[in-house]
């Protein structure tokens, strides 16, 4: 997992050095000063943040082998990262009526692009801790003895989120 | 017991043959086959397919420059041929020769049953066979990829490369890359989790580490191709503008996304080669490997320098003063950690008692070859130089020795020197080394003289040119130089094919060598060893094949006779033993991603088709166990998050 780890941050290092160069090369507008709602971001960038606050509470309920506390944590998380997706789709359909296209300009490509595959990325974990509560439920496949596979899905979530606070920086913190 | 580099454990014999400890067989056990040995061979076999798909192209090109204004193909095919020549030969032939030898080779080196992901590695395969059709499917669909095989932007964007070749190879090439970081995954957790007893890092036999950095690399590298690709993906499919000037976009970001993968790339070709000479020359000179710290220690140096020339292809794009003056010097300091490599395989040789088998031929080959590419590759450092030699056939000339003259050479050796193992035959040494000589001298006739026409200042990628330039008669000679380069793989798979129906049956040592997978039977059983060896030096049979001179010292207070352990073939196998039960699921998935791919070019109804055939798939995969006899096993659950991670 952590061989994984290290070619996606590669992965994500790249696109984001992509993003960077592709960064105030726009020829026309909606620039990013126009349309970049910091606010709104802010809060769902939290909510992200949270999720990662009760993963860990999931990994130590499973360690201590409370399976209930465990579910319960799970699909918080789960919601958490559904809600800040939700908010993307929310963020994306708004920026889309007010002119920015995934080809309109480069910064909608980059934009786009960079944040869309972060979702995706949001969206195979959510995927993957469904999988897991779903799991509870079959006898013996999520234990105390095997919380060793929430950890790696846990370590997957932390790994976006730091991720994601790289992406919020640049993208939407430092001055255009 | 504790001078034996092959103990064996108390518990012997209490094992009954039911089905489980059979080797199946028939074709469905090597569609569902997980078993590392098979998919080894299966690489081997499509790689060996690719070569020779890969040379053809490069015939029909040769044929093409043979004489000055030929009109045999056209503009636009010529292009098609090089592009794919070049795709074909890095992603399809050697890569997988490689991969099949890391498959085959690593967990019998490490004293292992398996890989740690045989489900992954099987998948690995078949995304590997439906990524190379993707890749060709343009030969059949009205064009191949055309751009190069570095498809420069904005040459491939959609203004200019109307067609759908170009598609073709951002395709294939995203398909390719899942099966490079499957493997490299899996090799990088077997080599560190899953060794034998005994086998410190510093034991490891020097073809496991060059194995470990290059998957290493691999994981490293791919990356910054995938995104890449993916932006112009997306460029070509939805109109994004990363790769377009009017919008603002950067084509030469493009290139510099490519040469961070483009350079490690090479060394993802080269260090395999390295390990597998670093195997073969101590048993053919019958001494142990001169200096193999020095050997790891500057394979992992060139890793990480590697990481940091990239810019070196790209010297004429004009970086300014600065970035060009520092990445000709860490090209230049490349060549240390290189030299000192082939100044350990030299010491190796010198005082040895040479025994000039054919493997042994084709790693001498490798060494002399090698350092005239590495030599015309120190020259490339130089940026004023590079600037005359960027994009002649100098480079070519320079790109094929170590490519050719050194990994394809490396590679050839070593399937002499394991096809015993491998096909439990000996192959027919005359016709080796035949094959040897006419591919040392074909190679050279072809490569050679392209030096002095890259000089003479013919670029390279052009498809015919005029008499006038004085050109034709190296042509020509490179051309007809082709036909011995032919002739010897005509003797090589005449030498495969008669030693696979009719070769002597092939000991388990023939090479009298020193790594743990000469223990075991040729071919080895599917369950590899029946006792996992304990390992305690470096060249662990012939510590046990000759205590006195590679003994641990403690020698002597063992009265068993020391043979008795080295070929274990008469032993019942371990009670304990897991095998992994077979799969069919890894094909679903990868084929379910290949149509999902597809459906980019057809209608996204495919897309969601081959999300929904990956998705059964994976789901099948996690619910099979993983092991045997059904029952849940804790400590193999491991595979399942990889599932998902893969993709």
């Amino acid at each position: 997992m952590w061989t994984f780890l290290a070619s996606d941050c590669m992965f994500f290092g790249a696109l984001i050095a992509g993003y960077m160069v592709s960064r105030n090369r726009s020829v026309v507008g909606p620039y990013p000063d126009d349309i970049l709602n910091i606010p709104f971001t802010s809060l769902s960038s939290f909510v992200l943040l949270m999720s990662s606050l009760a993963m860990v509470l999931a990994l130590s309920a499973i360690q201590k082998g409370r399976i209930r506390l465990f579910r319960i944590w799970v699909m918080t998380t789960a919601l958490l990262g559904l809600i800040f997706l939700g908010g993307q789709i929310y963020e994306f359909t708004e920026f889309k009526h007010e002119g920015l296209g995934l080809s309109t300009n480069l910064f909608g490509s980059s934009f786009y692009v960079l944040t869309g595959i972060h979702g995706t990325h949001v969206a195979l974990g959510v995927t993957w801790l469904v999988a897991l509560f779903l799991g509870s439920f079959r006898k013996g496949l999520v234990t105390k003895a095997s919380a060793i596979n929430v950890e790696i899905a846990g370590l997957y979530w932390h790994f976006v989120d730091i991720v994601w606070i790289i992406i919020f920086t640049v993208v939407y913190l430092l001055p255009y | 017991m504790a001078t034996r580099a092959i103990a064996r454990p108390s518990q012997v014999g209490a094992v009954k043959h039911d089905e489980t400890l059979s080797e199946p067989r028939g074709l469905w056990s090597w569609i569902t086959t997980i078993d590392h040995k098979r998919i080894g061979i299966m690489y081997l076999l499509l790689s060996i397919f690719y070569l020779f798909v890969g040379g053809i192209e490069a015939g029909l090109m040769r044929v093409q420059l043979s004489h000055p204004d030929n009109t045999f193909v056209s503009a636009d095919t010529f292009n098609q041929l090089f592009t794919m020549h070049g795709t074909t030969m890095i992603f399809l032939a050697v890569m997988p020769m490689s991969a099949a030898f890391f498959n085959y080779l690593v967990p019998l080196m490490i004293g292992a049953r398996d890989v740690a992901f045989p489900r992954l590695n099987a998948f690995s395969w078949w995304v590997l066979l439906f990524g190379s059709i993707v890749l060709n499917l343009g030969w059949f669909t009205g064009g191949a990829p055309n751009a190069g095989w570095f498809n420069y932007a904005n040459l491939t964007s959609s203004a200019f490369s109307p067609g759908h070749n170009v598609d073709w190879w951002v395709l294939g090439i995203q398909i390719l890359g899942l099966s490079s970081l499957a493997t490299s995954f899996n090799m990088i957790v077997t080599i560190i989790n899953m060794r034998a007893p005994g086998m410190g890092l510093m034991r490891m036999p020097p073809f496991v580490w060059m194995t470990l950095i290059t998957a290493v690399l691999i994981v490293m590298a791919f990356p910054s191709l995938t995104v890449g690709t993916t932006f112009l993906m997306f460029d070509r499919f939805f109109d994004t503008n990363f790769f377009v000037p009017e919008a603002g976009g950067s084509p030469l970001l493009w290139q510099h996304l490519f040469w961070v993968f483009g350079h490690p790339e090479v060394y993802i070709m080269i260090l395999p080669a390295f390990g597998i000479v670093s195997e073969i020359i101590p048993v053919f000179s019958r001494k142990p490997l001169f200096g193999y710290s020095a050997v790891i220690f500057s394979g992992i140096a060139i890793a990480i320098l590697g990481f940091g020339v990239w810019a070196h292809h790209m010297f004429t794009v004009g970086m300014g003063p600065v970035p060009t003056s520092v990445f000709a010097l860490t090209t230049m300091l490349i060549a240390l950690p290189t030299g000192v490599k082939i100044f350990n395989w030299t010491f190796t040789m010198w005082g040895g008692h040479l025994n000039l088998k054919s493997p042994m031929l084709f790693m001498i080959g490798f060494i002399s070859m090698f350092i005239i590419g590495g030599i015309s590759g120190v020259m490339h450092a130089s940026p004023p130089v590079d600037m005359q030699q960027q994009d002649s056939y100098f480079v070519v000339a320079h790109f094929h020795y170590v490519l050719f003259g050194g990994s394809l050479f490396g590679l050839m050796g070593a399937i002499y020197y394991w096809f015993p193992k491998m096909s439990g035959r000996m192959f027919h040494e005359g016709l080796a080394k035949a094959h040897f000589v006419f591919m040392f001298l074909g190679f050279n006739f072809v490569f050679m003289p392209m030096h002095w026409l890259g000089l003479e200042g013919m670029p390279r990628r052009i498809y015919t040119y005029s008499e006038d330039t004085g050109w034709a008669g190296w042509n020509l000679f490179i051309s007809l130089g082709l036909f011995v380069l032919v002739f010897s793989f005509i003797l090589f798979t005449v030498n495969m094919l008669m030693s696979l129906v009719a070769g002597e049956k092939a000991p388990s040592d023939p090479w009298d060598s020193d790594t743990l997978e000469w223990s075991i039977p040729s071919p080895p059983p599917f369950y590899n060893f029946a006792h996992i060896p304990t390992v305690t030096t470096r060249v662990p049979l012939w510590t046990e094949k000759y205590p006195d001179v590679y003994g641990t010292g403690a020698h002597g207070s063992d009265s068993e006779p020391e043979m008795h352990n080295i070929y274990p073939a008469d032993e019942e196998p371990d009670a304990s033993m897991h095998m992994p039960n077979p799969s069919i699921h890894p094909l679903i998935l990868a084929f379910g991603i290949t149509i999902g791919f597809l459906g980019l070019l057809i209608h996204p109804g495919v897309i969601v088709l081959g999300g929904a055939i990956a998705f059964i798939g994976l789901f099948g995969w996690v619910l099979q166990p993983a092991v045997g006899d059904g029952e849940s096993h804790d400590e193999h659950d491991p595979v399942e998050p990889v599932a998902h991670t893969a993709r």
